[in-house]
């Protein structure tokens, strides 16, 4: 064993209590730190794979990130120019050439892509109504983009084309109009038009805002029941590569101006929320390594004081200031590596011990779940193995510096 | 005849609002196995000029070398390579680590110098510890030793390095006269059988007079040098 690393161990062990108090407070400082990023870790990738699994990756909507420029903007950009009282013209909403942009889009490789039609509608049956979203949809190209068909509790998405006039709807739709599949309810557009649907199947996702107000017929029945022939209003897009949602929004609306949002974009607030959150975490449990670093920084800053006169003997005997200097930044990292590995175990058993919360009486909360969504990954391990360890070693190098600039005749004198 | 360590005009002032001269206009010089008493009143600055000849402090003027080679110009480094491979020292308190055994504190100078593989070192410390009497007390911690050992051991340890000089400060200051004599015993043996050179510092005049030479100092100066007068 080197000599500085036996001679720091031998004054750690001199001072058991001190040090095992040192290793535990950078212990919980990384347990909590492998905790927490477990719990937070757990729930976000739960959300972000929930997005990524239901929603499409991309949509490109009906409408412009600007307003068209006026021809005298165009003439002069950049002039100081000024329209006003400009009267927008009267425009069927929708998507032009939809057909050849679904073609075109269809034609990359790695992507799926599929029409929709959404717009509000009232359900009613027998007595009860409510509002929903009807979404006007083919089949086939909506189960290479959605997860609809997965979260079809009751009936098959076949069922909207062999079935005249099928409906599918969100299980809480199902539940506040009192509708089981193979009843029939009406559907009133707000442009007036009312048609009968049969409920063929029900769909659960767990996300009670679409449950409780989405429904799916097919393309042509929701125009003809929104009064909007021929038109689509969003082309949803899913790709093999989710990494590349972003990138290709962007080359989408270049290249057809549509507004095309990625799911990033869409669910910026929420994504936004959890770097706050992430943000919140980490200072917390910054703030206790930073309390374990200055407990490290106590502690050798007293072991100094304390074995004055051996570092007075080890200079005289003929140790260099570097060699005392690096006996007591190896006690600080001997404190960092200990209190990382017992970090481990923390880390391990707060993980496990989160795992057996169950949330019983409120019933399940995620997707029938009753318990802390945990993600086991092991670079939070390793993150803050190394967070300690610099930790550790920052604060013993302050006294470590200290001992090695202290003059061995005046301690020795001072102890003469 | 050779000289180990020669001082010439050493003064080593205190800087400070008042300044204070610890030792003034030093003249000195060892020859190979020799063994010197420096004594003289509290505050006559015997001590100061043992951290100087040790190399462990500066003088403000004046120069010092150690076999031929002048310190002055040596870096904090090479001080400390020159204390480690040349000079022993041994205090009025032992300063053994208490972590570690008398074996393993005889070995860490010896484990910092590198000079030995870690067979060799052992039985180098094993053997100096025999030739002082203390074979049962390799594996004892410091605190499990008499006062009287704790200093043999001390002494080990600064010979540990196989040291061309030994520096020795009140060694026996805190031993009873039977220890102290049992201490200066040993450095006249270090002197006849091993022809090493031995600088001691002491109040005891009985030991002091062992020394074949003695150094008096009063007020920084050398009074009286019986190697000149």
């Amino acid at each position: 064993m080197p000599l500085a690393l036996d001679i720091a161990l031998g004054h750690l062990k001199r001072r058991k209590r001190q040090t095992l108090v040192s290793v535990l407070g950078v212990a919980l400082g990384v347990g909590f730190f492998i905790g927490m990023t477990s719990l937070m870790r757990g729930f976000q990738t739960y959300f972000v794979q929930q997005v990524i699994d239901v929603a499409p990756h991309v949509v490109m909507k009906d409408e412009f990130r600007r307003p068209d420029l006026q021809p005298v903007e165009l003439a002069f950009a950049g002039g100081a120019v000024e329209v006003r009282g400009v009267k927008p013209r009267d425009t069927v909403r929708g998507i032009r050439e939809a057909g050849a942009k679904l073609a075109a889009i269809e034609a990359m490789p790695g992507v799926a892509v599929a029409p929709m039609l959404r717009g509000p509608a009232l359900l009613r049956y027998g007595a009860r109504d409510t509002s929903v979203s009807i979404g006007g949809i083919d089949p086939e190209r909506e189960r290479r983009v959605t997860n609809i068909e997965k979260d079809m509790t009751e009936g098959r998405l076949e069922d909207l084309r062999s079935t005249a006039n099928g409906v599918i709807v969100g299980i809480g739709v199902a539940q506040r109009l009192g509708a089981k599949v193979g009843d029939t309810v009406t559907a009133i557009s707000p442009a007036g038009v009312t048609q009968p649907f049969r409920i063929v199947g029900i769909i659960a996702t767990g996300v009670t805002a679409i449950d409780a107000s989405e429904a799916y017929v097919l393309l042509r029945l929701a125009q003809v029941l929104l009064d909007r022939p021929n038109v689509i209003n969003s082309l949803r897009i899913r790709l093999d590569d989710v990494r590349e949602a972003e990138p290709l929004a962007r080359r989408l609306e270049s290249v057809f101006r549509y507004r095309t949002e990625s799911w990033e974009e869409s669910n910026r607030n929420i994504l936004g929320l959890f770097v706050i959150q992430n943000a919140i975490m980490y200072s917390v449990v910054g703030a206790i390594l930073l309390v374990a670093a200055f407990g490290i920084y106590n502690i050798i800053s007293t072991v100094v004081h304390e074995k004055a006169r051996d570092i007075a003997i080890l200079k005289s005997l003929g140790f260099r200031a570097a060699d005392i200097q690096r006996i007591f930044v190896l006690e600080g990292a001997i404190v960092g590596v200990a209190g990382a590995i017992a970090g481990w175990g923390v880390g391990i058993g707060l993980i496990e011990a989160l795992a057996q919360v169950r949330f019983d009486q409120v019933g399940p909360v995620i997707q029938g779940r009753s318990g802390f969504l945990l993600a086991r990954e092991w670079w939070p391990y390793l993150a803050g193995a190394v967070f300690a360890l610099v930790a550790a070693t920052v604060a013993a190098f302050i006294p470590a510096r200290r001992a090695s600039r202290l003059n061995p005749v005046e301690i020795v004198r001072g102890a003469a | 005849m050779s000289t180990i360590l020669r001082a010439e005009g050493v003064t080593r002032v205190l800087p400070g609002p008042q300044p204070v001269t610890l030792v003034r206009d030093i003249d000195f010089a060892l020859s190979p196995g020799e063994f010197v008493a420096v004594t003289g009143p509290s505050g006559s600055g015997k001590s100061s000029l043992l951290y100087l000849l040790g190399l462990l402090d500066r003088p403000t003027e004046g120069r010092i070398s150690i076999e031929g080679r002048d310190t002055a110009a040596m870096s904090e480094n090479e001080l400390a390579a020159t204390r480690l491979a040349r000079l022993g020292f041994v205090f009025q308190f032992h300063f053994l680590l208490p972590e570690f055994t008398t074996l393993d504190n005889l070995l860490i100078p010896m484990r910092r110098l590198g000079r030995w593989d870690e067979a060799e070192r052992e039985d180098r410390a094993r053997a100096l510890l025999a030739s002082l009497g203390m074979d049962e007390a390799a594996g004892k911690l410091p605190e499990q030793l008499s006062g009287g050992m704790r200093q043999r051991a001390a002494i080990a340890r600064a010979l540990a390095n196989d040291p061309a000089l030994l520096l020795a400060d009140e060694p026996t200051g805190n031993l009873d006269t039977r220890n102290a004599r049992t201490v200066f015993d040993i450095f006249e043996r270090l002197v006849a059988d091993e022809h090493r050179s031995v600088i001691v510092v002491t109040h005891d005049q009985e030991q002091a007079a062992r020394a074949p030479r003695q150094v008096r100092l009063v007020d920084g100066r050398i009074v009286h040098d019986s190697a000149r007068d």
